[in-house]
């Protein structure tokens, strides 16, 4: 069995690269039952859209 | 004169050459922009200046299918790569900083749970129209380390892949990965702090 620790370092590498069948299968049967990784993968994908915003952002400061 | 409304030409004005105004308006903008990514004066104004150089010596190229803002932003970022590529040959990349590997282990219990789940944020798209947000999100990002947020900044910001970065950098995929984890586990953690309140689920 997978720790959140080792999901949340997939989920990241997720970003960069394709993960493999069985990775794939370890983060989704791991995120069915863990809120704290679902939760998180989906702050990766707002962390990465937030990132891309402020390096477009019209500045109104 | 008459216009013969039959041409198809004579309906298009041709698009008005650019005036120096219009490339030097942006640079207050531009440099900001450099600045945030270069995080040194002098290289970013050096870079904004090769920008503008380039954009008023080229200002035919302009072909005003995107605004003057974006089309000198798409040149100053090229600039921007230069500049990160100068450095990384003059400067290897720093070695590991002192904090960088504390930050995640502290994250995590020794079993692999988390310290501290992370909470829901419910809709977190809507903070980026917040400009108070933004003020946060630029605080947690300084957390970075210096080495973690030169990463961070070539992967998210200027979009270089795996390969381009760790050729840049001279480190290997599997650093890379580390460093990119580290980096996005500190900011969320300050911005669930700071921002979406953790709301403990």
């Amino acid at each position: 069995m997978r720790t959140c620790k080792e999901i949340s370092m997939l989920l990241s590498q997720s970003q960069e690269r394709p993960l493999g069948p069985l990775e794939r299968l370890a983060v989704a049967l791991h995120l069915l039952i863990c809120r704290g990784c679902a939760n998180f993968s989906r702050q990766l994908e707002f962390l990465r859209v937030a990132a891309r915003r402020w390096r477009d952002r019209d500045d109104e400061r | 004169m008459s216009v013969n409304c039959a041409n198809p030409a004579e309906l298009q004005p041709p698009l008005p050459t650019l005036s120096d105004h219009d490339i030097e308006q942006h640079r207050p903008y531009l440099l900001r922009y450099a600045l945030i990514q270069l995080r040194n004066a002098d290289e970013a104004e050096d870079a904004v200046q090769e920008c503008l150089l380039a954009a008023l010596q080229g200002r035919a190229r302009f072909t005003g299918s995107s605004s003057v803002k974006t089309w000198l932003t798409g040149i100053l970022k090229h600039k921007i790569l230069d500049t990160i590529r100068r450095r990384s040959r003059e400067q290897p990349l720093a070695p590991p900083d002192d904090d960088e590997g504390s930050a995640v282990e502290t994250m995590f219990k020794a079993d692999g749970h988390w310290q501290e789940m992370p909470a829901t944020w419910g809709n977190p798209d809507q903070a980026l129209e917040n400009r108070k947000f933004w003020e946060i999100y630029e605080m947690c990002a300084r957390l970075l380390p210096e080495r973690t947020a030169r990463v961070f900044m070539l992967r998210e910001i200027m979009e270089l892949s795996t390969e381009e970065i760790c050729q840049e950098c001279s480190i290997t995929p599997t650093n890379l990965w580390v460093i990119l984890h580290r980096a996005r586990l500190v900011l969320r953690e300050c911005l669930e702090i700071k921002w979406f309140g953790g709301a403990r689920s």
